[in-house]
């Protein structure tokens, strides 16, 4: 969609061509290929999300960012990480009929993640607190894609990819052997969510740190988000963050790399219960 | 291994070839590699990703999700069960049950001699000669759970590659 | 093979083909496509040329092997001219008969004749047999008389006309302005006017731009693109050709799907032959245009037949939609424009050309124009490809051309558009066949499966089905479809072993809105579908299931019993030997009993029994 949208404004030549549109009852003018979702944070209205982040192409995965257009007097619903500002759209971002469906969608990702915090909180601040389907899975990984996509796109070696499709999609090494191309930097355990990546190794060459998705007791932050008294290397941490291209402007505390979100109520709450978790093996 | 492992590359080099080594051509590479040994070896998929130059994870993802590969290997008979909605409506799910019963394996399993491999297609376009099950090349219409031990008893022991009919 | 370089040396082609033919010479037509071919064609054939060879009647007598006549329910046929007979399900043991009887003798082989199933009245010539009488074969038109491999065939029919006329006499806005007041609509399940479809290709900026034909057929119960790819693969190729022309493309693809080989190999071959005669790739009729097409296989994915998914598949990618909100005619294919249209639509663009669009547009309704070809299957009498003129009532398709119901049976309803469409119910079946009428009642025209169900078929279980396919074929990448459909199947399989509970339906109700809201695409948007057009007609089955706990049409395992009619139970045997559970007790010649408690309902029993004495309730 990203490319998409680049080569639309090149055929165009509509790099600096401003749009009109209201975003629920507010006015916004931005530039033409901006997408909904930063066009209504630039007036302040945060949309969830879970698979969307600044730094990768925009994936609609989730479905959760979805907002209510009205065109040639219809209205659908998008979703707003990847539809682009039209001239004259109006947009509303949290009516009935998209609260429902974020509801709906929550319930669905409830059934498949029941022990995720991060699901559970951000269920309950749209007031779902159970489930109603019947099919139960105890899954830590809601398959965003955000660690197959850093990987690709930030990284470059695609380590990590997914396999099979369906109710059998599941984010995987090639043929579920070690990976012989992936750096250690741990961006996916940065970038994941659900913090159902672990990091596990020791300072040294990257090879001799692996990331493993597994069911993991997921550690609070050990220094209580003040790193003058944190007891883990500073030094690793700095070696995995120039690996990561990008995030350096983003990266302050280490917590706030797993969302460097910089907006509001939902991206808030899930920032400051970020967990992240890396065991030095002399730790063991 | 050696020289076995280079010849058994050079048919795959040549496939490469014929498609010029374009990446969007993967799944034409894969389909004629497959053809190769009814299956795609691990190793062989490693060497394409090598010479396509071509993200390993990329080509696991192709090979998972299309369904007509296997990433193991198959038996000498594959037996496939429609399960078209004509096909459902005349009884495929039975039949599919009763092939199972007396072949002793699931579907997506191979016999334990390497015999029949069995698995589903979810149409073939035969509608009309519902329920279908096609065994390598030959197609059997009307099948029922009552007929499969005949259709069986046709490949073990049989030759293969001759046209039959259920009657 | 000389190319053909202008109209002129297209006429004089075909004048030279039709002057080699004898106009009286007997000619036997055998369809060897995948059904026929499945129930022994290319024996037939083989014994026909042995037999022929034998007599020395080689020379006189021509065998050509065609595309399919539509009546597959019996198949394999055989149609001898210019008498016009019509053979049905011939096998190599009639041949001596045929050649002896009819091609030497001049009579019919009485017993290969169609029978009326209720009058027993045997009916010598196909256009009198009534599954043929009410179909438009216009489309379908060559289909069944010319050999698709042999491009010569094509053009002795009149092939090709529509090319010459397009490139040397038709500007590319003329082709265009054509199509739209055809009014022709996409056939792959859309409808989109096909038309405004390619103006809007034809207008997006860029110079490189493509034209693909989406093979892909994936509807279970669909074969219709499968007959068209492989008895008449030039008539693809030529509306490709002339839709290259009028949108400026001069690159195309065909994806066929990869269960479709013979497909795959005919189109392979006519592309080849059309390549030597230069109706493909420069300088095309001399008019400066050039244009070539390659054939893609599928791998073995339903959601391929989606647009994006087709085109990521193109570029080497697993089939996963992309979203549309940038549409593909304006950046599709490597973010090119793009027009796709499916292999039917394609077809009928010839048509159009050949006849002026008003002509073309005087068959079918006000919005919906032209045929439309269908694959009549299930539980009715003559299963098939039928092709008919929009607008037609769904009553005279199953009844008039279908025959009725098999094993006088009652209609309970006919469900159209496959997994992404809905059922129609039998006191609905007056209503006309096109795209809004459909879309009324609640389900689509589709690619243009239509399957006719029976009182032994349930609904919840047809619900169930098509979940489970849409499960098992979705890409996975959004949550809506891929943990929506997770949770309908559960739900529905509930309902059908036995656990179903009273909030099911609501709960399938709104999981539908949000499933059609918000998924990445069709496949997920249009899943609910099925489901609540049979909650809408059927409710009492659902509520009988749930509340009853029963399955009145006996298939749903857990909800229905076999028991044995002591009045028609001869006691052969047969059932008790192969019943996997010894559930069935008798001795010979006596009645027979099920041990309700160890059966499991496998079905052999109510298979193999040859007086039908086994019965559900």
């Amino acid at each position: 969609m990203y490319a998409t949208l680049y080569a639309k404004e090149k055929l165009y030549g509509l790099d600096k061509r401003m749009v009109t549109l209201t975003i629920d009852g507010k006015f916004v003018r931005t530039e033409s290929r901006t997408s909904l979702l930063e066009a209504a944070r630039t007036l302040g209205i945060a949309i969830p999300t879970l698979c969307y982040h600044e730094a990768l192409k925009p994936y609609g995965a989730c479905r959760l960012c979805v907002v209510e257009i009205e065109k040639h007097g219809r209205s659908k619903l998008v979703t707003s990480c990847n539809y682009p500002a039209e001239d004259g759209l109006v947009v509303f971002t949290s009516n009935e009929r998209v609260m429902r469906t974020r509801r709906m969608l929550m319930e669905l990702l409830l059934a498949r993640c029941p022990d995720v915090p991060t699901i559970r909180r951000l269920a309950e601040t749209m007031g779902v607190r159970a489930s109603r389907f019947g099919h139960q899975a105890k899954e830590r990984c809601i398959l965003c894609g955000l660690c197959v996509r850093v990987c690709e796109e930030i990284v470059g070696v695609s380590a990590i990819g997914f396999a099979d499709r369906g109710t059998s999609r599941q984010v995987s090494t090639p043929l579920g052997l070690a990976s012989d191309v992936c750096i250690g930097c741990g961006s996916c355990t940065y970038i994941c969510p659900t913090g159902c990546i672990e990091m596990v190794g020791k300072p040294g060459p990257p090879g001799s740190r692996e990331m493993i998705m597994a069911d993991l007791a997921l550690k609070p932050c050990p220094a209580d988000y003040h790193c003058e008294t944190c007891p883990i290397d500073q030094g690793f941490l700095d070696e995995i963050r120039t690996a990561i291209r990008g995030f350096r402007e983003a990266l302050g505390k280490c917590s706030d790399a797993r969302l460097p979100s910089l907006y509001k109520p939902q991206a808030q709450i899930l920032r400051n219960e970020a967990y992240f978790s890396v065991r030095r093996n002399d730790e063991e | 291994m050696g020289d076995e492992h280079n010849m058994a590359f050079e048919k795959v080099d040549e496939i490469l070839a014929g498609y010029g080594y374009r990446h969007d051509a993967l799944i034409g590479i894969l389909q004629d590699i497959q053809r190769l040994d009814n299956y795609l070896p691990q190793d062989t998929l490693v060497y394409v990703s090598r010479k396509l130059e071509v993200p390993l994870s990329r080509i696991y993802h192709i090979a998972t999700f299309y369904k007509s590969f296997s990433l193991v290997p198959r038996g000498r008979h594959i037996i496939k069960v429609c399960l078209g909605t004509a096909c459902h409506l005349n009884g495929a799910a039975q039949n599919l049950e009763q092939i199972e019963r007396t072949l002793n394996i699931r579907e997506g399993q191979t016999t334990g001699d390497m015999m029949f491999s069995l698995e589903t297609v979810n149409c073939l376009g035969t509608c009309a000669l519902a329920p279908v099950a096609v065994v390598d090349d030959s197609y059997f219409e009307g099948v029922t759970p009552g007929k499969v031990e005949k259709i069986l008893s046709q490949y073990t022991g049989a030759s293969e590659g001759l046209d039959r009919e259920a009657d | 093979m000389k190319r053909i370089e202008s109209p002129s040396d297209l006429q004089a082609l075909r004048e030279g083909i039709l002057f080699k033919r004898d106009p009286d010479q007997k000619v036997v037509r055998v369809c060897c496509t995948t059904a026929c071919r499945a129930g022994g064609a290319l024996h037939v054939v083989e014994a026909l040329r042995k037999g022929l060879g034998d007599r020395g009647l080689s020379d006189k007598i021509q065998i050509k092997k065609t595309g399919c006549r539509g009546f597959c329910e019996n198949g394999p046929v055989v149609a001898v001219e210019p008498e016009q007979l019509f053979y049905n399900k011939v096998k190599p043991r009639d041949v001596p008969d045929i050649i002896d009887k009819t091609l030497v003798g001049g009579d019919p082989v009485e017993r290969l004749l169609y029978a009326d199933p209720d009058t027993k009245e045997k009916i010598a010539k196909e256009h009198d047999i009534p599954f043929f009488g009410k179909q438009a074969r216009h489309v379908f038109a060559k289909t069944g008389r010319i050999d698709p491999t042999q491009i010569d065939d094509y053009i002795a029919e009149g092939g090709y006309t529509a090319l010459c006329t397009a490139l040397t006499t038709m500007a590319p806005g003329q082709i265009i302005r054509a199509v739209e007041v055809s009014g022709l609509r996409g056939r792959g399940g859309g409808g989109f006017p096909t038309g405004k479809k390619w103006r809007t290709c034809r207008q997006a900026p860029g110079m490189v731009k493509y034209v693909i034909a989406n093979g892909d057929e994936g509807d279970p119960g669909a074969f219709m693109d499968r007959s068209l790819m492989e008895g008449d693969p030039h008539s693809i190729l030529e509306g490709m050709i002339i839709g290259a022309y009028a949108i400026g493309a001069h690159e195309g693809f065909i994806y066929v799907r990869d269960e479709y080989p013979i497909a795959v190999e005919h189109l392979t071959i006519a592309i080849d032959q059309a390549a030597a005669y230069g109706l493909l790739g420069f300088n095309i009729l001399g008019s400066g245009f050039d244009l070539t097409i390659r054939i893609n296989r599928g791998g073995g994915a339903f959601v391929c037949g989606e647009s994006t998914a087709l085109m990521n598949s193109l570029e080497g990618k697993v089939g996963e939609p992309r979203a549309k909100y940038v549409h593909t005619v304006e950046s599709g294919l490597w973010n090119r424009p793009s027009a796709l249209n499916n292999v039917e639509t394609w077809a009928n663009i010839p048509l159009i050309i050949n006849r002026g669009a008003e002509r073309y547009a005087q068959i079918g309704t006000a919005g919906s124009k032209g045929t439309k070809i269908f694959s009549l299957v299930g539980k009715v009498r003559n299963t098939g490809l039928v092709e008919v003129p929009m607008g037609i009532s769904l009553r005279e398709i199953v009844y008039d051309i279908g025959g009725g119901i098999r094993k006088g049976k009652r209609l309970k309803a006919v469900q159209t558009g496959g997994p992404s469409g809905g059922c129609i119910p039998s006191g609905k079946i007056d209503m006309p066949v096109d795209y809004d009428s459909l879309k009324a009642l609640g389900a689509i025209m589709g690619s243009g499966g239509m399957i006719v169900m029976d009182e032994n078929t349930c609904m919840v279980d047809v619900a169930k089905y098509f979940i489970g396919f849409l499960m098992y074929e979705s890409c996975g990448k959004c949550v809506p479809c891929r943990e929506g459909l997770k949770q309908m199947h559960h739900i529905l399989s509930g309902i059908c072993e036995g656990h179903g509970k009273a909030e099911d339906i609501e709960l399938l109700t709104r999981l539908s809105v949000t499933m059609s809201d918000a998924s990445l695409c069709a496949l997920g948007g249009t899943a609910p579908n099925p489901v609540l057009s049979t909650i809408r007609y059927f409710r009492d089955e659902y509520e009988a299931h749930i509340f009853d706990r029963r399955c009145r049409a006996g298939v749903c395992r857990n909800l229905f019993e076999y028991y044995i009619d002591e009045t028609l139970c001869n006691g052969c045997t047969v059932c008790s030997m192969k019943c996997p559970e010894g559930a069935i007790s008798g001795e010979k010649k006596q009645p027979h009993t099920i041990d309700v408690g160890r059966c499991i309902r496998c079905g052999v029993c109510y298979t193999l029994c040859k007086r039908e004495a086994v019965r559900v309730r």
